[in-house]
């Protein structure tokens, strides 16, 4: 037998603080002004709606950036912004993250199965089920309770299917190709290849009530006006589009996490400015993703600002195709060698963290490259000379960006930055800028396809949540497309043997050596133009006491009061 | 009166159906993938490629038009691929939201461009009717996002009087007083261009009327001014109504920025995040749906124009 412990995810330094420190109240929008400015009539009936609005005590509202309710079925939608307000506040997965602290590395733990291991044959998996873990309806969690959600993502012919859920789920456990509860509270897993992800994979998996789908007619339409978890929230009431009130479910299982506050209202406000006035106006007490330009007065008017780096980066991914100028590793070095990032992090306020790889510098994966990524422009001249090019003799590229979208930050500003800084070295950037869901379809496609018009480059960002997503889905070539995301169809075999080295290493210590390899290859190839990661910013009222930010896309809100 | 209502109806149908082909067309043609919203980001081109076809979005453009024809016809507008829920369920409770914010701003834009154009016309070239013009410039002119924004950071940013989005303390659904605060700002946003535009034709319907013989000769024969009024109204009201019903329209149909500003749940913020998440079958639903009641609106006016005015009867 081979035990897989829980394994440790990116040490990311703090970067920003966590706890809420705002140093004014900020205003609560009232009528009372209006009383004095209006006539007497008009005014006093309008004040006497407001004060209907007025929320209660320890209810915490929230603007995210989706349009929105992520879907309360389990298996939800919404990127991490579902599963960080619906996935993980009302349900629950077998494996969990360890989000509180902001200073520590964030791990794997347990969640609803408190251990968990590889077979022999590393192929098959057990994992010891948490006893006495209750859905909100009152059901017993237990084997079959798995199993079933997991036939309702991956067969297709269970009575539980959902195409939608499974839409979201499918993917992130590609290598599960049977499952079977051993005793109440003993299930296994078997997968079809070698995989000591899999308990990476499985914190993505969470649970649905199978009671709760029965009693709702067996219809998941029905189940979505009461779904049950297993999570520290419940789902009072759902108006899709507009809101989603979620209510503290006292009898939780980890005493130690049950939510301080009564209530975690969410509302979708896509739009960065409404979200800047409801949170201003009173109207929320926590705003996601405010953007930087507001930051300033955000801070002026007594809210606080927290921030903290988190798995994500913000690169260029190089096409790797035959003719491609970015196959020359001196061009390639030069393009990092000259992006001032300190200037970029100014623009924005200071929220970004420099990037010099794929994960941040403090992460354990980084490893120790030899070729720094920092700001010398006359280095980056002598590389560009070197490869032929120059100023007055430009290399000419073109680059697929995005005007905006998820994770994206602020690329146009950011991009034109680096467009300016490239020109310096002798590198003429044209823009191909395509709405963020075209420039996903195309880097779905990858760059061989007819979209992608020439294009050498493309900026997405990235989440690097655990070693697949960080790491091997970009350059592994059995991922390129349509099977996996490299996009730039990259293929070495020192780095595909790498790969195969940390899925098959089952000792936690030998596998992050090996994810430190392939990081440090990363960086010493210079294979991504790696500019930035983001902090993930987030506004909120001094009502909301004890917020923690952790290193991660996800949130644990069992820390926060309110006043 | 009847076989007119029945022409008018029988030319209704190619413009709605030609405006789903345009809006089919056009969506399709724009770059970007309709599952990026049920789909994780991450998911590959294979795994997309399979969903499609689960969804149906792997056939020809023209079987899945005709397929999504076949079932509109009989009421099924289908489902949203972003939310999974039936389309006809999310435009009738949108369509509630828009027709409540459209309603109100029509009452507001109607009564106060009204009253001004009035007052404007009959003040032709004085200093009142260069202000009152300036302001109806000023109101056709300023983007619709723009003025809202300025309120939302004055009266709610600054002055915290008034909420700077949403339908209400829990959302909309059951419409009661509670809710009357939520609408100020999105009402008066909405409000400017329509009030600048009636009064803008009020005012020279007024002054053109003003100046014909008839009323010139029922002035020479002693009228009192409330009944020349009477006459002056009857004249142009049924130019003023025809402009109002268009602006009715554009009310409902043109509030995608109103209505994502102050994250109003209606048709357009519907339309906008259907725009944005490249949700077929929504989008073309919500736009099947407003056109169907834009042409319904120009008939509408077009009826009710004889009655105001029987020289437009028609046999």
């Amino acid at each position: 037998m081979i035990d897989s412990a829980p394994a440790e995810f990116p040490s990311f330094a703090p970067n920003g603080s966590a706890a809420v420190r705002p140093t004014a109240r900020p205003r609560r929008w009232s009528l009372r002004p209006w009383l004095k400015a209006a006539p007497s009539c008009v005014a006093g009936a309008v004040l006497c709606l407001s004060l209907g609005v007025a929320q209660a005590q320890g209810t915490l509202r929230v603007a995210m950036t989706a349009s929105d309710i992520p879907l309360p079925n389990g298996q939800t939608d919404q990127g991490a912004e579902g599963m960080r307000f619906m996935g993980y506040t009302v349900f629950e997965a077998l494996v969990a993250y360890d989000l509180s602290s902001a200073d520590k590395p964030t791990s794997l733990v347990p969640g609803l199965a408190t251990e968990w291991k590889a077979e022999a044959d590393k192929l098959r998996w057990t994992f010891k089920l948490r006893p006495g873990v209750k859905f909100h309806d009152g059901s017993a969690f237990n084997a079959e309770a798995v199993v079933w959600n997991l036939d309702k993502i991956l067969n297709n012919k269970a009575e539980q299917f959902d195409t939608k859920q499974a839409a979201q789920g499918r993917g992130r456990i590609p290598t599960v190709a049977s499952y079977k509860a051993i005793n109440e509270l003993t299930v296994e897993i078997t997968t079809s290849e070698v995989n000591a992800l899999l308990p990476f994979q499985m914190a993505w998996i969470v649970m649905s009530s199978p009671a709760q789908w029965q009693a709702s007619g067996k219809n998941w339409d029905a189940f979505l006006k009461a779904p049950s978890g297993t999570g520290p929230f419940k789902l009072e009431s759902y108006v899709p589009r507009e809101r989603a009130v979620l209510a503290r479910n006292a009898a939780y299982w980890d005493k130690a996490r049950v939510p301080k506050f009564d209530k975690l209202v969410l509302l979708p406000v896509p739009d960065a400015s409404a979200r800047v006035a409801a949170l201003r106006s009173g109207q929320v007490d926590w705003i996601e993703a405010p953007p930087p330009d507001a930051i300033d007065s955000i801070k002026a008017a007594g809210f606080a600002i927290t921030s903290n780096v988190y798995p994500h980066v913000w690169p260029w991914h190089f096409s790797r195709l035959e003719g491609s100028p970015w196959n020359d590793i001196r061009v390639r070095k030069a393009a990092n060698l000259a992006i001032d990032r300190e200037g970029m992090k100014q623009l924005l306020g200071g929220m970004m963290v420099s990037a010099k790889g794929m994960v941040p510098p403090n992460s354990p994966w980084f490893g120790k490259p030899s070729f720094e990524v920092k700001y010398d422009v006359a280095a980056a001249r002598a590389l560009m000379a070197q490869a032929g090019y120059s100023k007055d003799k430009p290399l000419k590229v073109k680059s697929i960006i995005s005007p905006s979208g998820s994770g994206q930050m602020q690329p146009q500003l950011m991009n034109e930055l680096i467009q300016q800084n490239l020109a310096e070295i002798g590198i003429q950037v044209e823009f191909d800028v395509r709405d963020w869901n075209a420039l996903l379809a195309n880097w779905r496609a990858g760059a061989k396809d007819p979209g992608t018009k020439g294009a050498s480059t493309t900026n997405s960002s990235y989440f690097s949540q655990d070693p697949f997503t960080a790491l091997i889905r970009h350059v592994d070539s059995g991922l390129m497309p349509p099977k996996g995301t490299n996009w730039g169809y990259y293929s070495d075999p020192e780095m595909d043997k790498l790969f195969d080295g940390v899925r098959t290493e089952f000792d936690t210590r030998a596998q992050l050596a090996l994810i430190q390899k392939a990081h440090e290859k990363y960086v010493n190839d210079a294979l991504f133009l790696f500019v930035a990661h983001d902090v993930a910013p987030r506004a909120m009222s001094r009502k909301v006491k004890g917020f923690v930010q952790p290193q991660n896309w996800f949130l644990d809100f069992s820390s926060i009061s309110m006043d | 009166m009847w076989s007119y209502l029945v022409k008018r109806l029988l030319h209704a149908l190619p413009i709605a159906l030609a405006v789903t082909v345009l809006c089919f067309s056009l969506v399709h043609l724009a770059p970007g993938d309709p599952l990026s919203a049920v789909l994780p980001s991450d998911a590959s081109q294979e795994v997309v490629d399979s969903v499609k076809a689960q969804y149906g979005l792997d056939q020809p453009m023209p079987v899945q038009y005709l397929q999504w024809l076949q079932r509109a016809l009989v009421g099924d507008l289908g489902r949203s691929i972003s939310s999974g829920r039936a389309v006809s369920e999310e435009i009738g409770k949108a369509i509630g939201n828009s027709l409540l914010l459209a309603g109100l701003a029509a009452a507001l834009a109607f009564t106060v461009g009204a009253a001004l154009g009035i007052v404007a016309g009959y003040r032709q070239g004085s200093a009142l009717d260069r202000v009152l013009s300036s302001l109806a410039i000023a109101g056709v002119s300023v983007p619709h996002y723009w003025l809202g924004i300025v309120l939302v950071a004055v009266f709610s940013a600054r002055l915290n009087w008034l909420p700077a989005m949403g339908a209400g303390p829990d959302g909309s659904g059951d419409w009661s007083l509670d809710q009357l605060p939520y609408i100020v700002l999105p009402v008066i946003t909405l409000a400017a261009m329509p009030a600048g535009i009636v009064m803008r034709s009020v005012r020279a319907l007024v002054a053109d009327t003003l100046g014909r013989e008839f009323i010139v000769g029922l002035v020479a024969k002693g009228m009192e001014r409330g009944a020349v009024f009477r006459h002056l109204a009857k004249n142009i009201a049924p130019t003023a109504l025809a402009v109002m019903g268009v602006q009715l329209g554009y009310l409902m149909a043109g509030s995608i920025l109103v209505e994502t500003v102050f994250a109003w749940p209606g048709t357009g913020l519907l339309l906008n995040t259907a725009i944005l998440q490249r949700d077929i079958p929504l989008l073309q639903g919500t736009i099947f749906v407003l056109a169907l009641f834009f042409v319904g609106l120009n008939l509408l006016v077009d009826l009710v124009q004889p009655l105001l005015d029987p020289r437009m009867k028609r046999s």
